[in-house]
């Protein structure tokens, strides 16, 4: 037996799959098939948890995603979830969750003396408290997160693995109830590509909980069995059960949860765990049924108070009686369901509180053939019991519906089952920006207009709540959806069944009790925020007007269920204490999710080493067996220096800078970005694009080129080779190659249209090998057919030749200030051809050298590096270049340079920086003063740039942006440091700090 | 004469070679030893320049969107409005040179580009009854035969953080689908991790 | 995730797309001519329209190739692409506000 409250036959459940779960640490017995709040009810269990503001015992309320008290936290660290409705989570074996709001105990805990402290928290309570002083909230959140019991995040990182994936439809049908099937039959047969998408892992909806509904002459769920069947087999067809479609976005985009292994309690370890669906829908019926209010009536939280639907679901779809002894409590005619399914099931219904002064409607009828005890215009106006509700107090409504007059009779029960109307499910509908119109009969907002193209809600979801008009409704928005995305329909979805929704219905949104509105008891409109109809009031009376600012300050329907029970009768209490039609006061935003969505989704497998490419060079697994350390430029993963055995980055690295400079170094610059530029107008479109002239270069020869954006400033530079009259070479730096490609790509199809030039991305099509040092040119003679004199191949020349028997292009160009060849060979052979330079460089001492040894070198030189000397608002003359712009040609960002405030002579501009102490290496990003005041703040006169220990020049150099920098040359200024050290340093004459003539290049 | 085995794959340093997966597996996944590869830019609206190319390669640019032509020993590929990839496999490093010289002696004087960007490529073969559902993990291309087009087709984009160009070679109904999926170099490494984690899923252990 | 037309591709995922800003800015043709405010007109200044935006979009993970879009800021919907250069379709920027 799976618990004392288990009926031996009967409901979607497997009576001979027992499953062992744990709650609060107690093992019970459960049957597969149950959610664990089936499982917890069938044990008698009802109380889940503790509430949020005043720690009142809760109990389950629903069997679906509206529950706003059943919230579990659910496994063992690392593999657990806060937040999980056990009104959603299928019990499987093993199972063990925590109630999460329950500081320090369920049974026993001290937020319950709020309780007694009740009226010391108003609405807006917290933010009255806790914001002053501002400094003191995050003391103060710590506190009451704890004791409002949210939940715990998994200590250590999740152990499984997510997927995401992207989907296309013609039709996406959310929902697989009665209209939600009947739509995905009739789109399906038209051949349309149909998603069918359930929450649930069994089709059939609010009929999988009905006991006695018929289709087409047939038991209901016989009818789901031969859609679900039908659907199946239609391999246009996609049905994703456990899945919820929690967001709907911009042109029909769509976001799922699969749910995938949850439920197993053995999960494959290649299967994910949840699955991320983005799918784009050409066009969408919503079928996602409808959501049962509960009454707003006094102390209307105590665990055993039910939605009567939720217990018809307990009844018929998991044989559990929630109870022995019921009370109905209803404004409408189907509470009386819930009476008739519980009488059936042998649970004592002692009486249905009817607020309609009349009663009437199917249900009732049978209910009064049934001999129930039926009280007409009768209101619950308190209840009792601390841990389950034990009896209720009613008494007779005043005409008007607003008071209760007479003798109050107390019922002895220990479960009420409350109906307070229905509200269609509207969430994605609204997601999309579809507008609602408020129902005045069936009292609850139903779809008006969709704003998307192609999206339409079918079924109690579009307000119509007979069996009868969800089929009808679900075929014919099925049908509508295909043809529309451009298919004819097949065979017709021709469905029969009884039409009654349930009218008439008395909409009082505030049950009227003997005392007055908030004392001595407690009307809950949202049960997990702990929001009550005196607190809205309070709202009110404190001036707010907008039902959205009512919302935040009252915090209705801002807990994880979204106020899925709360937010219409919330409306409606503040529309009649408006006295405004409830339309008027509106509804407030609906946001996805439509119910909590994991992390791991988003993530899916980009994490870890999936998080971002790590790009590699032909080279790469050379500098990987060799020991290099690596640095991320942009997606690249370059040598940032390659250690010896026993070396530390400063010892590498001086000995990589002076090998270069005494024999001959090696460098990977495959990374640096390389574009193809062919075409009649190349050479014109190059003088536009960069600041200096390229009409005049010969074929043959490299020259550098400064690029700069409209705005003036520095974006980019690089060595641009002419390789025949009109086709060119161009090189970027390694973090902007797909920048610079895109900005050029721009001028020329939008600005220059009529120039005739093409460009191509080659930068992967070379392995890029630079030989670096005096002995450069002896090894490469060695390697290569190329005639290497300084006359046949000068700096800034280029030849085509064969280097170690591999077709090469050969620049002599140089970012060292040494004599340099960058060699580019056809990718597939870098690694070859780099092996044969090291073997062969033997003889000098070949020193492969990384990006941190390439960036002193280059320092020593004072040459730049853009994104490091200049960070978007440096321009071309702050870093004393005017050598490289032209005076006579427009280029981009020529204008600029021009304007009043790139003239001012105040601007930071770019100096070279010797410190007094020459052992001392000032960090790079240090603030520069003309005067060390005792604390901050001084006047900064700028930062320093780029700053290393150079070996070569027996120590250390430094770049810096100053303010008016190359108007201080020999001016002394400080840079004070963290920990109170200031260390002074020089502006020196020149940047150039080795071999300022030039010699080494020759 | 270049030396052939003087090259490296892009994915050499994965060791690939024996671990070929089984022919029933639901994705197979292979690297195409290096391929040759021509970008080739010119206008559509040329009539002199699409001749000129047809007449070097004996085969016609493909001037609908997304499509592909293919004969025994080259498939080119419709890029843009202006813009061909020109692929061939299993042929010498020579190849690419010798492909690039003969369209740039066709074309003369026409306004174009032809550029050699064989080396800057890997060529992943994906193939079995779940490949396009991998696929779709990362990118957002419709593969539908509806959508997509089927065997014959191609189109750029993007396979999570990588930039591809793919391929489609056959249909369900004739053994695949199967596809060349295209991405720079640099990016082999991630693609092919990315792609052999996608699908693990359907490894059946 | 916007659905974007391309010209020459066919409708696409918005993650293939780079949005390129306010359509129709063109690059003044002698900018020596132009005042500091003029040219700053050009380089910094750009309109935020409620409803209709004319926009410029590349389909940098696909053909590369930029185009104008109409689209409404409201509701996203984008109501025509045309090719650059060419003048925006006539469309009433009322009717999107």
């Amino acid at each position: 037996m799976s618990g004392r409250m288990r009926l031996p036959h009967g409901g979607q459940i497997d009576h001979n799959k027992p499953l062992s779960f744990t709650f609060n640490g107690r093992a019970y017995k459960g049957l597969a098939g149950d959610t664990l709040a089936a499982a917890l009810l069938a044990n008698g269990v009802h109380l889940v948890g503790r509430s949020f503001k005043y720690h009142r015992p809760r109990g389950i309320v629903t069997a679906g995603p509206e529950e706003p008290n059943a919230l579990v936290q659910v496994g063992e660290d690392p593999r657990t979830d806060p937040n999980i409705k056990a009104t959603q989570l299928e019990l499987v074996e093993g199972l063990s969750a925590q109630p999460q709001n329950a500081w320090p105990s369920l049974e026993f805990d001290v937020g319950a003396v709020n309780t007694l402290a009740a009226r010391l928290i108003p609405a807006g309570f917290y933010y009255k408290t806790f914001m002053w002083p501002v400094s003191a909230w995050k003391t103060y959140e710590h506190i009451i997160r704890r004791a409002a019991g949210l939940g715990r995040a998994p200590s250590q990182r999740d152990p499984d693995r997510y997927d995401k994936t992207y989907a296309y439809c013609d039709v996406l049908v959310v929902g697989a109830g009665p209209a939600g099937l009947a739509a995905a039959l009739a789109a399906g047969r038209s051949g349309a590509r149909v998603v069918l998408v359930e929450q649930d892992h069994l089709l059939g909806g609010a009929l999988l909980s009905a006991a006695e509904e018929m289709i087409d002459g047939q038991a209901a769920l016989d009818w789901v069995r031969a859609a679900e069947t039908e659907l199946s087999q239609m391999a246009n067809v996609r049905i994703l059960r456990r899945t919820i479609a929690y967001g709907a976005f911009d042109h029909g985009f769509f976001g799922l949860m699969e749910n995938v292994t949850d439920h197993l309690a053995e999960p494959p370890a290649e299967l994910p765990r949840h699955r991320l669906w983005k799918l784009r829908a050409k066009q969408a019926v919503f079928c996602a049924g409808a959501i049962e209010r509960p009454l707003v009536f006094a102390d209307n939280d105590r665990p055993g108070i039910m939605t009567a639907s939720s217990v018809q679901s307990y009844i018929n779809r998991y044989a559990v009686r929630p109870g022995k002894r019921a009370v109905v409590f209803t404004n409408n005619d189907s509470g009386y369901g819930a009476a008739l399914d519980m009488t059936a099931a042998g649970i004592e219904v002692v009486a249905v509180i009817d607020l309609r002064s009349a009663p009437s409607g199917p249900l009732t009828e049978r209910a009064e053939a049934a001999g129930l005890r039926i009280l007409a215009e009768h209101a619950i106006i308190g209840t009792a019991g601390r841990k389950r509700v034990t009896k209720v107090r009613v008494a007779e409504l005043a005409v008007e519906g607003d008071a209760v007059v007479g003798a109050v009779e107390e019922i002895d029960c220990d479960l009420i089952a409350n109906s307070g109307g229905w509200s269609p499910t509207v969430h994605l509908f609204c997601h999309a920006k579809g507008s609602l119109n408020w129902d005045e009969e069936h009292a609850c907002f139903v779809p008006d207009k969709a704003m998307q193209a192609g999206q339409r809600c079918a079924g109690s979801a579009n307000g119509a709540f007979g069996l009868g008009s969800c089929l009808a409704e679900g075929a014919e928005a099925g049908t509508a959806a295909a043809a529309e995305a451009g298919f004819q329909a097949g065979a017709a979805v021709t469905v029969e069944s009884e039409d009654r929704d349930f009218l008439p219905g008395r909409w009082i949104w505030l049950v009227p009790s003997d005392k007055p509105l908030g004392q001595k008891a407690k009307h809950f409109v949202d049960q997990q925020n702990d929001v009550t109809a005196a607190d809205l009031k309070l709202a009110l009376r404190e001036g707010y007007v907008s039902i959205e600012h009512v919302k935040r300050y009252t915090t209705t329907g801002m807990a994880t269920d979204q106020g899925k029970l709360g937010n219409v009768n919330a409306i409606g209490i503040v529309a009649e204490e408006f006295g405004r039609p409830l339309p008027e006061v509106g509804v407030t935003t609906f946001r996805p999710p439509f119910t909590p969505v994991s992390f791991g989704i988003f993530g899916g497998r980009d994490v870890d080493d999936l998080l971002d490419p790590l790009r590699r060079t032909p080279m790469h697994a050379w500098h990987e067996r060799n020991g290099a350390l690596f640095e991320d430029v942009g997606q690249w993963r370059r040598p940032w220096y390659y250690p010896q055995f026993g070396e530390d980055m400063h010892t590498a690295v001086n000995r990589e800078v002076k090998a270069v400079r005494q024999s001959l170094g090696i460098l990977d610059a495959s990374t640096l970005g390389k574009i193809d530029i062919q075409g009649p107008d190349a050479a014109e479109f190059l003088n536009r694009v960069y600041t200096n002239a390229w009409k005049k270069l010969d074929i043959g020869r490299c020259r550098y080129g400064l690029m700069l954006g409209e705005d003036g400033m520095v974006t980019d530079d690089g060595v641009t080779t002419r390789l025949g009259e009109n086709h060119f070479l161009m090189t970027t730096t390694t973090g902007n190659a797909a920048a610079v490609l895109s900005h050029l790509e721009d001028y020329l199809q939008t600005e220059w249209p009529d120039l005739k030039v093409f460009l191509t991305s080659v930068t992967e099509q070379f392995a890029t090998i630079t030989l670096s040092g005096p002995n450069a040119r002896k090894l490469l003679a060695e390697l290569s057919d190329a005639e290497l004199s300084p006359n046949a191949l000068p700096h800034m020349g280029y030849t085509a030749a064969r280097v170690a028997g591999v077709p090469a292009r050969i620049f002599r160009i140089s970012f060292t200030g040494e004599l340099s060849y960058e060699i580019n060979v056809p990718a597939s052979f870098g690694m070859a051809v780099w092996q044969t330079v090291m073997t062969v460089g033997e003889r000098y001492g070949i020193t492969p050298y990384g990006t941190e040894a390439m960036h002193v070198l280059r320092a020593e030189k004072g040459y730049i590096i853009v994104g490091q000397e200049t960070d978007g608002s440096v321009n071309p003359l702050d870093l004393d270049m005017g050598w490289a712009v032209s005076k006579t040609k427009d280029f981009i960002g020529k204008r600029s340079l021009t304007r009043a405030d790139m003239l001012k002579p105040d601007r930071k501009q770019l100096v070279g920086i010797l410190t007094q102490d020459p052992q001392e290496v000032l960090p790079e990003g240090a603030q520069l003063v003309e005067q060390v005041l005792p604390q901050p703040p001084m006047p900064m006169l700028g930062h320093v740039t780029s700053s290393y220990y150079s070996p070569n020049c027996g120590r250390s150099i430094a770049m810096a942006l100053v303010k008016g920098g190359l108007a201080r040359k020999g001016e002394t200024l400080y840079a004070p440091l963290e920990g109170g050290k200031t260390v002074a340093c020089v502006v020196a004459e020149s940047p150039v700090f080795f071999d300022p003539a030039g010699e080494r290049l020759k | 004469m270049i030396e052939t085995y003087l090259r490296q794959n892009a994915l050499a340093h994965l060791g690939l070679e024996g671990r070929e997966p089984s022919s029933d597996a639901a994705v197979r996944l292979h690297e195409k030893s290096l391929p040759t590869a021509v970008n080739l830019r010119g206008e559509k609206d040329d009539p002199t320049f699409l001749e000129a190319v047809n007449g070097a390669l004996g085969l016609g640019l493909p001037v609908e969107p997304n499509t592909a032509a293919q004969n025994e020993t080259l498939a080119i590929l419709w890029l843009g409005p202006n813009e061909w990839l020109l692929v061939r496999h299993d042929v010498s490093p020579e190849a690419e040179a010798q492909l690039s010289a003969s369209l740039r002696d066709a074309l003369g004087d026409i306004h174009s580009a032809v550029t050699e960007v064989g080396e800057s490529l890997v060529c992943i073969h994906i193939s079995g009854p779940r490949a396009a559902d991998v696929i779709a993990k990362g990118c957002p291309l419709d593969l539908h035969p509806s959508a997509f087009g089927g065997a014959g087709h191609c189109a750029q984009s993007h396979l999570s953080k990588t930039a591809i160009t793919l391929h489609q070679l056959s249909n369900e109904d004739e053994g695949g689908p199967d596809y060349d999926l295209y991405t720079r170099r640099s990016f082999a490494d991630y693609l092919w991790r990315w792609l052999s984690d996608a699908a693990r899923e359907y490894s059946g252990g | 995730m916007l659905l974007i037309s391309c010209p020459h591709c066919g409708p696409r995922c918005e993650s293939e797309f780079a949005n390129g800003g306010e359509a129709h800015i063109e690059r003044p043709k002698d900018p020596e001519t132009l005042s500091d405010a003029d040219w700053a007109e050009f380089v910094f200044f750009r309109d935020n329209p409620k409803g209709l935006v004319l926009e410029r979009w590349n389909h940098a993970q696909g053909c590369r190739r930029w185009f104008n879009a109409a689209r409404d800021s409201v509701t996203y919907e984008i109501l025509a692409v045309y090719p650059m250069g060419s003048p925006p379709p006539a469309l009433d920027p009322k009717r999107y506000v």
